[in-house]
């Protein structure tokens, strides 16, 4: 394979060139370079959150920094790296080019989301430069509308103005998925990673106005004294934990469901066959989706809500739990009798599994009332959701990154290295949450610059564990940038990979194919003589 | 299972604690159970099936209707016996028995004011007997608290503008943790403190160990007299309000409303929203008081108003 002579990266070198781009690869990168950015901000304000933990008393910064510190890591990593990582990266790279169109249904609309998201991102920015918010990135009321002395407004006209951009991005792929497909490409012959991101635009465009609208209502409260949430003013504090779950609680399933579809493409590439259960994974993400949004009150137990709205809370948590298990059950049946590799990518969706198993079980626990009412609030529940957002959602993306990396950059990485980076990151990431499980149970509240001297042991573990994931984090940065200009040139299916984006060269051109591909199998039509070959 | 240093499992000296840790371990061997099977389903499969030149042909298997009939209906089966289980000690907990003592606690940044009917005042402390049900009811001053005992297995929020409640009934004695768990601004680390659970003999000498103190309900007596409610609310109920005796926990009749039962709440915004639920056959006359009383003096005189009878009957008052 020579180097492809014309493709998107080389079709324009001028700044103008990127910052005025309509081509949906090249939004990609934009995505990807913004929000890689924001990734190691938020990990930078969670290591200095783990050393200040090392000691009971806090060991660099008292209460004040420490709030702050907290609340921005959980804002920046939530609305600012996790919700837009792969949708708006690998989704915006992809979804044509799975589906065999040459670009989006709106490409100027897809640019004006990345703008979008960058005015969000540089305003919540400037609220951390200027000093920061101390609410907790859940905003709760009456203390973020009238008693934090934080920059709440800029951060919450920040989010409210990234929602855009996730609106803007679901629309954009629910018109391309529904208009675009290339001829042959029937619904239930398009690659889950699609289903995946179908399901998240709706929840895209369904939740993402009411997380707006309530951030609105804050603002209002905050600047002129509207009562709707603080009771002295004649409003009530749970009106908001309601509107704030109604979006919070989907957006959880807006991190995980892409990521799932990540793994769902990858394990049966790496395992040579067909995945199992075809309908069974496609139709759980659209159960994930709907059932996502009739679950927010299991956030409030504890909140004062009535008794039997915390019992049917309850028992719709249970029942979101089913469509995860049956996807955990049907990667794990896929690899029967496969032919199973162990490059990068395969042992990132190794780790997902693992990790995303251990934090789906977790919310068993806190799906179950008597139990929640011990931890909620506690580290069970930081552990908890950081299994399946960092350990699930992260794995999923680093996954995905390693295994579209030859598509989107045309190199393959040291593969030694990545291999590493994986283990790196799966063991780090274990010591780091695990021993937050146990404090959760002891009793340990979560948002606590200081602690009983009896929880230190194991915060000292999570921070050992945490210095290691952050250099497992590190690792895909440094031999990713690599190889753009090392790495050996990747070919246009270096995976032996079934699936469109495999069979245009790499990096792709501008108009992704040069003929519109026509499409007569399945997903995942791989057969025994590909695997023959890929030995 | 205890290093010097390390403690892997909680302190627990409630009724209910072990209800609660029961479930816990029933969860924990069905997710143990769980991630061992698929653990070791993918670690055996990937070492079975690794590709070599020898086994380099996937079996073309696409899926199988029993399997997925199987995986989805055991767990959801697993998960309605948690739910069920949970949620039934939940309902269980909700309710406080007949006769548990009422202890009034406000939170507000960042510390736990108690006071205990018999009149004793304490902050970010609460001592209580072993083998007697209390009754914890919570307001606050400013933002959202959260009353936690882990110890207890216990947590409430207490949230301003309304009354929340939990109860419990301690059965070790000892000293255990008071966490505030809702994040509440800066020194939300430090609204902590202790419980402690006396023999009921120190108990009582505890309680009497107060200075000089009055009960709530004689402070709440006060109360009303200097803010003239007494003016106008008459017990015999000749006066321009309704009587309070025997009001808690009536039946009250609302004029152009239906009627609701007079609980901590009612009575809170009677007085500080006077207008929002008029007694049948009384006029809107009464002014407001908000902002001329606390929180810890609504208690007092909701303290009071219970001390005058329940149910409609009358009571010893003081």
């Amino acid at each position: 394979m020579s180097e492809p002579t014309e493709n998107y990266l080389n079709a324009g070198y001028g700044l103008k060139s990127w910052l005025l781009t309509t081509d949906h690869k090249r939004i990609a990168l934009l995505y990807l370079i913004s929000i890689t950015l924001l990734f190691f901000v938020g990990g930078a304000l969670a290591g200095l959150i783990r050393v200040n933990l090392l000691t009971p008393q806090g060991l660099l910064v008292g209460a004040e920094t420490y709030n702050r510190l907290f609340t921005m890591h959980g804002l920046i990593m939530i609305f600012f790296f996790l919700i837009p990582s792969i949708p708006a990266v690998l989704g915006n790279f992809l979804v044509p080019m799975m589906i065999g169109a040459r670009d989006l249904a709106f490409p100027r609309l897809n640019l004006l989301s990345w703008y979008l998201f960058v005015g969000g991102s540089l305003l919540a920015i400037v609220s951390a430069v200027t000093g920061g918010v101390d609410t907790g990135w859940t905003f709760y009321t009456p203390y973020s509308t009238t008693y934090s002395n934080s920059h709440v407004l800029p951060m919450a006209a920040g989010i409210f103005i990234t929602g855009f951009s996730s609106i803007l991005t679901g629309l954009n792929f629910i018109v391309t998925i529904h208009t675009m497909r290339a001829p042959g490409l029937t619904w239930f012959r398009l690659p889950l990673f699609l289903w995946s991101l179908y399901a998240t635009s709706i929840i895209f465009i369904l939740g993402t106005p009411v997380i707006a609208i309530t951030l609105a209502l804050v603002g209002l409260e905050r600047i002129f004294g509207v009562g709707i949430f603080n009771p002295g003013l004649g409003g009530d504090p749970v009106l908001f934990q309601h509107l704030f779950w109604f979006y919070s609680h989907p957006a959880v399933y807006v991190m995980i469901l892409p990521a799932m579809g990540v793994v769902s493409e990858i394990i049966p590439c790496f395992a040579r066959k067909r995945i199992f259960g075809y309908s069974f994974v496609a139709f759980s993400s659209v159960a994930i989706a709907v059932l996502g949004f009739l679950v927010w009150g299991h956030h409030l137990f504890v909140s004062g809500q009535s008794i039997y709205a915390g019992m049917v809370f309850s028992f719709l948590s249970f029942l979101v739990a089913i469509p995860s298990a049956i996807k955990v059950f049907n990667w794990t049946a896929t690899l029967y009798k496969g032919s199973i590799a162990f490059d990068t990518p395969m042992l990132y969706a190794f780790g997902f599994i693992g990790l995303f198993t251990i934090g789906g079980l977790t919310g068993l626990f806190v799906a179950s009332l008597a139990v929640d009412v011990h931890v909620h609030d506690t580290y069970f529940v930081v552990a908890h959701f950081h299994y399946i957002m960092v350990g699930g959602a992260v794995m999923g993306y680093l996954g995905g990154i390693h295994y579209w990396w030859p598509k989107i950059s045309g190199r393959l990485y040291p593969e030694a290295w990545a291999r590493l980076s994986a283990v790196v990151i799966f063991l780090g990431f274990n010591l780091t949450f695990f021993p937050q499980f146990l404090l959760g149970y002891l009793g340990m509240p979560r948002r606590y610059h200081a602690y009983p001297p009896e929880f230190q042991v194991l915060h000292v573990m999570s921070t050992a564990g945490s210095t290691i994931l952050g250099f497992g984090y590190l690792m895909p940065l440094v031999y990713l940038l690599w190889s753009l200009k090392y790495g050996a040139l990747a070919g246009s299916n270096p995976w032996g990979a079934t699936g469109l984006e495999w069979r245009t060269p790499s990096p792709p051109p501008t108009e992704d194919f040069e003929h519109t591909p026509v499409v007569a199998e399945e997903a995942y039509a791989y057969s025994g003589e590909e695997a023959e070959q890929h030995v | 299972m205890m290093l010097p240093n390390l403690p892997l499992f909680p302190e627990r000296a409630s009724t209910i604690g072990a209800g609660v840790d029961h479930l816990y371990f029933f969860l924990l061997a069905v997710a143990a159970f769980f991630a061992t099977l698929i653990f070791t389903l993918i670690f055996v499969f990937a070492i079975k099936y690794r590709r070599r030149p020898a086994w380099n042909k996937a079996q073309p298997i696409h899926g199988s209707l029993p399997l997925e009939m199987l995986w989805t209906a055991i767990p959801l089966a697993l998960s309605m016996v948690m739910f069920f289980w949970g949620a039934g000690l939940y309902f269980e907990h909700a309710r406080a028995p007949r006769g548990a003592a009422e202890i009034y606690v406000v939170g507000k940044q960042w510390m736990w004011k108690l006071q205990h009917p018999e009149g004793r005042r304490e902050i970010n402390e609460l001592h209580v007997p072993a083998g007697r049900p209390f009754k914890i009811i919570l307001a606050s001053e400013d933002v959202i608290h959260s009353f936690y005992v882990p110890a207890f297995r216990l947590k409430q929020d207490a949230v301003p503008g309304r009354y929340t409640s939990l109860w419990f009934e301690a059965n070790k004695a000892g000293k255990y943790h008071l966490f505030c768990a809702q994040y509440c601004g800066t020194n939300h680390a430090l609204m902590a403190g202790w419980v402690y659970v006396m023999e009921p003999v120190e108990y009582e000498r505890w309680l009497s160990g107060g200075t000089g103190s009055e009960t709530m309900a004689m402070a709440g007596e006060k109360l009303f007299e200097n803010l003239g409610c007494a003016n106008c609310h008459h017990p015999d109920g000749s006066g321009r309000g309704p009587s309070q005796v025997g009001l808690f926990g009536s039946k009250v009749v609302l004029a152009g409303a239906p009627p609701v039962i007079a609980d901590e709440a009612y009575i809170r915004e009677s007085i500080l929203n006077p207008a929002a639920k008029v007694v049948a056959g009384y006029q809107p006359i009464m002014p407001t008081f908000q902002g001329q009383i606390s929180e810890e003096g609504l208690l007092q005189i909701i303290a009071y108003i219970k001390s005058l009878g329940r149910d409609g009957k009358s009571g010893t008052g003081q």
